[in-house]
């Protein structure tokens, strides 16, 4: 069953030097799996994931042939249809923490805000949810989370608790854009393992965008290149090491690794047709 | 004209000079599309214009004075906005009174924001105990209101033009010296400031060549928002007549001589009063478009 | 036996809040002439902190550091300038927004009195890969890439023989990391600098750094030489954690080297 399909999506900014189109006729569709989205910085990624939830402001603009998710058609939900989805049933996990929380709210209160406007239940039953979805992410101490201040939070807590915070309504369709890159590799480990505990659990469908190859091949289904807007190449991604595009190959092989060859490292060559699309 | 937009669009200026024009036309570009901004910069410019051409502008003298034709309405030929209690044309004075102006707004905003960013940039850069002492001192100038602390320097100075100045500039730059302190705090630690430290760059350099642009916008902005402060101040000194003494054709002063007569001759005061109220405007649409433009997080885009 | 750079039992601690913040606790290295040293740990390792101290932008409480056996002056002094320069993790937070290349390239020039400033920029930008037509440019007309190289180029100005390079290619996309550190190593060579690297990534260190210190909290836990962290064999916990949570980064692309 597909729950995310987006056919030629394509997003135009209004610059001073004229229209720049960041995604031009990116389609894919998405069951309840985890999807990687690859891509350098700059390659459209990200404003893909955005456009998803239609957080492009203007003058930014999203045009697609057709965007639907589990049915209702995003293009043409109102905004109010749209902020009712956002949350409950699409969710985003930004790359940094820092600028996600609201610094001058505990955590407690960010957690139990949605809870107590939208779903209007009781704060003791508001409190008891949020303490479990930080427990979903595997956050030991979390009565003690619940009362702290943003500031207080390490990196790595800071992203659990984003992502807590994006769960607790249980959306079908969570969008995670870079959501590691802030943290050090060991709790780098921790943050997907519990990404994929939930997708596992819950059924969840993942989107996941980040620059990082490897990681990406590990943890992802199935991935996405883009490169300048588009899909250079779509594949299962235990066979991203065996990538056919020149691109991706690039990509793969520019990467320093841990006992490799002191020769200089392979740039990525953008002179091929291919860079040209 | 299109040789010219290419040399200045070129996106690999040649030379300093050219690159430097290029980011101002870049600006000028920015301004343009902010009608409002736009609309400030013509008044300002037609301020210019009217002092600096004062005598072709000025139907009549405005020092001579003439009894038998004392408060002629607007409209009366010869003295389209009327005439004074002397029968001087007050068209001719306020266009004379624009020099004054302008050169008291000139003269402060080269003196206050100088001081201002001097102060804030050293006390910012140091801190300890220098940034204690500069500050409290500007918050001691600034605990008192403006005009009361530039009465008070003109009572002591004696009233006069160039007093007025010093008093305005005086009472004027302890804004400027927060505002300049606040950016160089979140200067002072970004990496370029490190890299130049290491570099072995002493802290005048550093403070001038570094801080000081960094901060240049942000008070650029503030100068021109007070403008219209500072020319109100100057008018109201005028009024009180502790600035410009008669019979020069300032226009706060004008408006002072024109209140006995608001009731029966209401242009008298009213005239200068518009021309207060239209550069004031002028300045603050100006200062407010300047704010798009020269913000540096808007101009990185 | 005379190393360039000799760091004994530092220590760096901060006052925030009225508290003491131990960022650095007794570390010591030694890094040898036209060597290449590596730091690697998480954040807050206090990796970082030991390049601030050694440029003067931190505070050292205790311990000593010695330049070719000299101890440092402080505050740091133009000499020290003209020996030791350092390359910032951020492209876009390290180059002043408002000033051309021309004129960050040239800065270093007036401070220290040196003239031939057009022939100087000029080989500068050349010597990173730069387009000489990019010297009135401003930063913000620039890729990242492309800033990190200006960067490159202002540290070089001086001729120094030491680098500092904290994390230069951690805000930098996959294809442009490579041609930053193929050019870094390409400098290292011609100009026989002295690296002292830090990264949070294993690779890039194994890739640049003959000799790794890894650092937890603050404090060294292992020393290791280049042949023992790509064989994995590190003594300690620590140190082998950080190699397990790395291992993708030994993942070879579809074997394409044995074809």
């Amino acid at each position: 069953m597909s729950l995310l399909q987006i056919e030629n999506l394509r997003v135009t900014f209004a610059t001073e030097t004229g229209p720049v189109e960041a995604v031009r006729g990116v389609s894919f569709s998405l069951g309840r799996e985890r999807l990687g989205i690859v891509g350098e910085s700059g390659s459209g990624k990200t404003i893909t994931g955005r456009s998803v939830l239609r957080l492009i402001r203007p003058p930014g603009r999203i045009e697609a042939d057709r965007m639907e998710f589990d049915g209702i058609d995003l293009l043409k939900a109102s905004e109010k249809q749209m902020r009712a989805l956002r949350g409950p049933r699409l969710a985003m996990v930004m790359q940094d923490p820092k600028y996600s929380l609201n610094p001058v709210m505990r955590i407690g209160a960010q957690l139990t805000e949605g809870l107590l406007r939208r779903d209007r239940i009781s704060r003791a039953e508001a409190r008891k949810k949020a303490i479990a979805a930080l427990e979903a992410v595997q956050i030991r101490d979390p009565e003690r989370v619940m009362e702290a201040w943003p500031h207080e939070l390490s990196g790595g807590m800071g992203q659990r608790v984003m992502i807590a915070m994006m769960l607790i309504p249980e959306p079908d369709l969570l969008i995670a854009d870079e959501p590691t890159s802030a943290l050090d590799v060991t709790v780098q480990a921790e943050v997907l393992s519990i990404l994929d505990g939930l997708v596992k659990s819950r059924g969840m469908g993942l989107i996941f965008i980040s620059h990082d190859l490897r990681l990406v091949a590990r943890f992802c289904d199935r991935v996405l290149v883009m490169y300048r807007g588009k899909i250079v190449e779509e594949l299962a991604a235990h066979e991203l090491m065996a990538a056919k595009h020149p691109y991706t190959q690039g990509l793969l092989n520019c990467l320093p690794r841990i006992g490799g060859p002191r020769a200089p490292l392979p740039g990525l060559d953008r002179t091929g047709a291919w860079a040209n699309v | 004209m299109s040789a010219l937009t290419l040399w200045l669009t070129d996106p690999n200026p040649a030379s300093r000079r050219q690159a430097r024009l290029g980011q101002a036309w870049l600006a000028w570009l920015r301004l343009r599309r902010n009608p409002l901004a736009m609309l400030g910069l013509f008044i300002i410019a037609t301020l210019c214009l009217l002092a600096a051409a004062a005598p072709i502008f000025a139907t009549q003298d405005p020092f001579v004075q003439n009894l038998a034709q004392r408060l002629l309405p607007p409209g009366t030929p010869g003295h389209w906005l009327g005439t004074d209690d002397f029968g001087r044309d007050i068209w001719s004075r306020i266009v004379y009174g624009a020099r004054i102006t302008l050169t008291i707004v000139a003269l402060v905003a080269v003196t206050a924001p100088l001081i201002g960013l001097l102060i804030g940039t050293v006390a910012g850069y140091f801190g300890g105990w220098i940034d204690t002492v500069l500050m409290r001192i500007t918050d001691i100038f600034l605990a008192f209101p403006k005009l009361i602390l530039a009465l008070a320097l003109v009572a002591v100075l004696g009233p006069g033009i160039e007093n007025a100045v010093l008093a305005i500039a005086l009472t004027a730059w302890p804004p400027y010296a927060r505002v300049a302190r606040a950016e160089t705090l979140t200067v002072r630690n970004s990496d370029y400031i490190a890299a130049v430290r290491l570099q072995g760059a002493g802290a005048g350099r550093i403070i001038w060549g570094h801080v000081v642009p960094m901060c240049l916008p942000s008070v650029i902005i503030r100068v021109t928002l007070d403008m219209a402060g500072v020319i109100l101040i100057a008018a109201g000194l005028g009024f009180l007549g502790l600035g410009v003494q008669p019979p020069l054709p300032e226009w706060g002063l004008m408006i002072s001589s024109g209140r006995k007569f608001l009731f029966e001759q209401w242009w008298v005061a009213t005239m200068p009063g518009l021309a207060i109220f239209t550069v004031s405007l002028g300045f603050n649409l100006l200062g407010d478009g300047l704010r798009d433009v020269l913000d540096p997080r808007s101009a990185a885009r | 036996m005379s190393d360039l750079i000799e760091i004994e039992d530092l220590s760096v601690t901060f006052r925030a809040h009225g508290r003491a913040v131990h960022a650095v606790e007794g570390v010591s290295l030694r890094v040898p002439a036209k060597a290449s040293f590596g730091l690697v740990g998480e954040s807050g390792s206090g990796k970082s902190t030991i390049l601030r101290a050694i440029c003067g932008l931190a505070p050292i409480s205790s311990g000593a550091i010695r330049i070719g056996g000299e101890k440092l002056k402080s505050p740091r002094d133009k000499a020290f300038a003209a020996r030791v320069q350092m390359v910032f993790q951020d492209p876009y937070a390290s180059l002043h927004p408002r000033h051309t290349i021309d004129r960050t390239l040239s800065e270093p020039l007036a401070i220290h009195g040196i003239g031939d400033t057009d022939a100087r920029v000029m080989r500068a930008l050349t010597d990173v890969g730069l387009p000489t037509a990019f010297r009135f440019r401003y930063p913000h007309q620039l890729s990242g890439g492309q800033r990190q190289r200006v960067a490159i180029a202002r540290a070089l100005m001086l001729e120094p023989e030491i680098l500092l390079l904290d994390e230069p290619t951690s805000a930098l996309d996959a294809s442009v990391q490579a041609e930053v550190l193929n050019l870094l190593n390409r400098l290292r060579a011609e100009r026989g600098l002295t690296f002292l690297m830090v990264s949070h990534d294993l690779a890039v260190i194994d890739h640049m750094c003959d000799r790794v210190l890894v650092m937890q909290n603050g404090r060294a836990v292992e020393e290791l030489a280049r042949e023992d962290l790509s064989h994995a064999r590190m003594t300690t916990a620590y140190a082998q954690s950080l190699f397990a949570a790395s291992a993708d980064r030994m993942l070879d692309p579809a074997g394409k080297d044995a074809r």
